[in-house]
């Protein structure tokens, strides 16, 4: 597997986010004076009059952009992953999701991207805490491909939808000509003897891993479950009943994301033996990437392992 | 679709709303009867003086705005709404019951007429703000009135609005605050002191409007001002009204911010109200 070409998907939304203000004139970007560090700088370049920046104050920003929504706009806040799943969560809760409007919230510094930054600017709860929220969908692509086209799906959804993006480059998995819909994992790798479902940057991981797996005789299947919610229950299950042996792996911590989303239904099917990795619910610091998810044991080593362990 | 009430007529037009809005508090055994009475007025001027609706057609697209930012008080716009003919009065009767329209606090999407759903507080002057933005953009010249408690002034995200009102020149943003003095906790010199809530808006670039909140020829006055002046500065009406007002035992009793009257104080409270209307 060649992961040389390396792009963070906040470059990915910023690049397509203009590209859709071109095609559909009520598609708004509302910053929180982040928008330089979210790659919204060519969309306010581009389209000034569907660009508004409301200030350091995200709470307001949620309240703007959905008075604009209940007017047909379809506004996108964009902020970091941990202002806009917490600073702004009870204005998205009261008036964004339980209207059901038409407000995206795109967000860089996804998990523990924003790497030297340190713990308060990783969001690490963001995608659980946005799950528990009736109405809301809740998106983290894999790569700048995925990224490009989950932006553009998110835009033509009519509801309120979480985008997760990274801050630090991340290879790039994808081709331009792949399909994404929102709530359908993909499916990258077939495998009977172990599943190994992850979602944003540690999917390269999973791919990595199962490469191993499969030199030492073990077949992986691997999916991108880029949509968190709704998760595709159909595919989660697929893995349960046949597979029985699955991997979670996210940039999150293990509580309230992916790996729980799984849980749940394989503790409700009563069947099926899950591991989980990611962020164990410990704050970060300022550290490389790379470390950081090492710290926490999101590493191929570690996906290898476990995959190993379920098989016991 | 504008009406052109005299201010008598407007004045028992606004006794007929806080009758209505006091009797489904009261079958409701719910509610919020103080602050729905110190906001009656600023809500009739409101639905039958300056804005520009219809009730046949909610969601027209150039309508003018209304956004209960004290969202608890939604028994007088309630009232309102069903006076206008968005639903039939009989709906008043359902006010915060199973499978009822009435919500505790606006729902946008189960009641017709209610612009965007409240109820925690802080959070409608922003989306009133969004909305007139809108406007902004579309190049539309409708109004978006919004009423907001001096509790609520608490909040941040009202002054954060404010920043976003004045940035955006929205002259056509008329906020009215409902200056009673009265949080759920005690007055708001105990809890949280306003200190002065005009001077507070005229700093943050708004054009302000000091009156008494509960005297409707003011509170027209007030509006025609603010509608009439298209000048890039955004607008607030900072009304000192009496918590309670018309309901004698409820006036200024902190007390009576969330609670129902029974049997005996609703009898009284209908008849104190029979008597306010006047000759037109």
């Amino acid at each position: 597997m060649n992961f040389d070409k390396k792009i963070a998907t906040r470059d990915g939304f910023g690049e397509e986010i203009v590209a859709l203000g071109k095609e559909n004139r009520n598609i708004l970007v509302v910053d929180a004076d982040i928008g330089k560090s979210c790659k919204t700088g060519a969309f306010r370049k581009e389209l000034p009059e569907q660009y508004l920046n409301v200030g350091i104050a995200e709470q307001n920003c949620a309240g703007v952009a959905a008075g604009l929504a209940t007017c047909g706009k379809i506004p996108f806040i964009v902020t970091y992953a941990a202002f806009g799943s917490m600073r702004m969560v009870e204005m998205i809760r009261q008036e964004i999701c339980y209207p059901h409007l038409n407000v995206k919230i795109a967000c860089s510094h996804g998990g523990v991207t924003p790497a030297n930054d340190g713990a308060s600017h990783q969001a690490i709860e963001d995608m659980g805490i946005l799950r528990t929220i009736p109405n809301m969908t809740v998106i983290m692509p894999a790569d700048y491909y995925s990224a490009r086209k989950l932006v553009r799906a998110a835009a033509e959804f009519d509801g309120p939808v979480y985008l997760r993006f990274t801050r630090d480059a991340i290879p790039v998995i994808y081709d331009e000509e792949d399909s994404f819909v929102i709530g359908k994992a993909k499916q990258l790798r077939q495998g009977k003897d172990v599943a190994i479902i992850a979602n944003g940057d540690t999917v390269r991981l999973a791919l990595q891993a199962a490469e191993e797996l499969a030199a030492q005789g073990i077949e992986a299947r691997v999916l991108d479950m880029h949509t968190v919610k709704p998760l595709d229950t159909e595919a989660v299950m697929d893995c349960i009943e046949n597979i029985g042996r699955i991997v979670t792996v996210e940039d999150h911590n293990i509580l309230n994301g992916l790996g729980s989303a799984v849980c749940e239904l394989a503790a409700e099917a009563g069947k099926g033996k899950v591991r989980r990795l990611g962020i164990q619910d410990q704050f970060g610091m300022s550290a490389p990437y790379e470390r950081l998810l090492a710290m926490n044991g999101v590493t191929v080593e570690n996906i290898v392992d476990s995959a190993k362990a379920l098989l016991k | 679709m504008k009406e052109n009430l005299s201010v008598a007529q407007l004045k028992n037009k606004c006794v007929d709303l806080k009758k209505n809005a006091i009797s489904m508090i009261y079958k409701a055994q719910s509610g919020h009867p103080g602050g729905s009475l110190s906001i009656a007025d600023f809500v009739t001027a409101c639905y039958w003086h300056a804005m520009d609706v219809d009730p046949q057609n909610p969601r027209w697209v150039d309508r003018d705005r209304f956004v209960l930012s004290k969202g608890h008080t939604c028994p007088a716009q309630y009232a309102a709404l069903a006076m206008k003919g968005y639903f039939d009065m009989s709906v008043l009767d359902t006010l915060r019951q199973e499978g009822s329209i009435l919500q505790g606090h606006p729902d946008m999407k189960k009641c017709p007429g209610i612009d965007i759903s409240t109820g925690s507080l802080g959070q409608g002057f922003a989306c009133a703000a969004g909305m007139a933005l809108a406007a902004k953009l579309d190049g539309k010249d409708y109004n978006v009135f919004c009423a907001i408690g001096d509790g609520e002034c608490n909040e941040g995200e009202i002054w954060e609005a404010a920043g976003t009102a004045y940035k955006y020149k929205l002259d056509n943003l008329i906020a009215f605050i409902d200056w009673n003095n009265l949080q759920l906790d005690g007055t708001c010199e105990e809890i949280m002191p306003p200190v002065d809530l005009a001077k507070k808006f005229e700093a943050f670039g708004f054009q302000v409007w000091q009156i008494d909140g509960n005297d409707m020829e003011q509170v027209v006055k007030a509006l025609d001002e603010a509608m009439a002046a298209k000048n890039g500065l955004p607008k607030c009406i900072v009304g000192k009204t009496v918590k309670g007002k018309g309901v004698s035992y409820m006036e200024n009793q902190c007390g009576w911010h969330g609670v129902a009257p029974n049997a005996e104080q609703y009898r009284q409270a209908m008849e104190e109200l029979d008597g306010q209307y006047v000759s037109c």
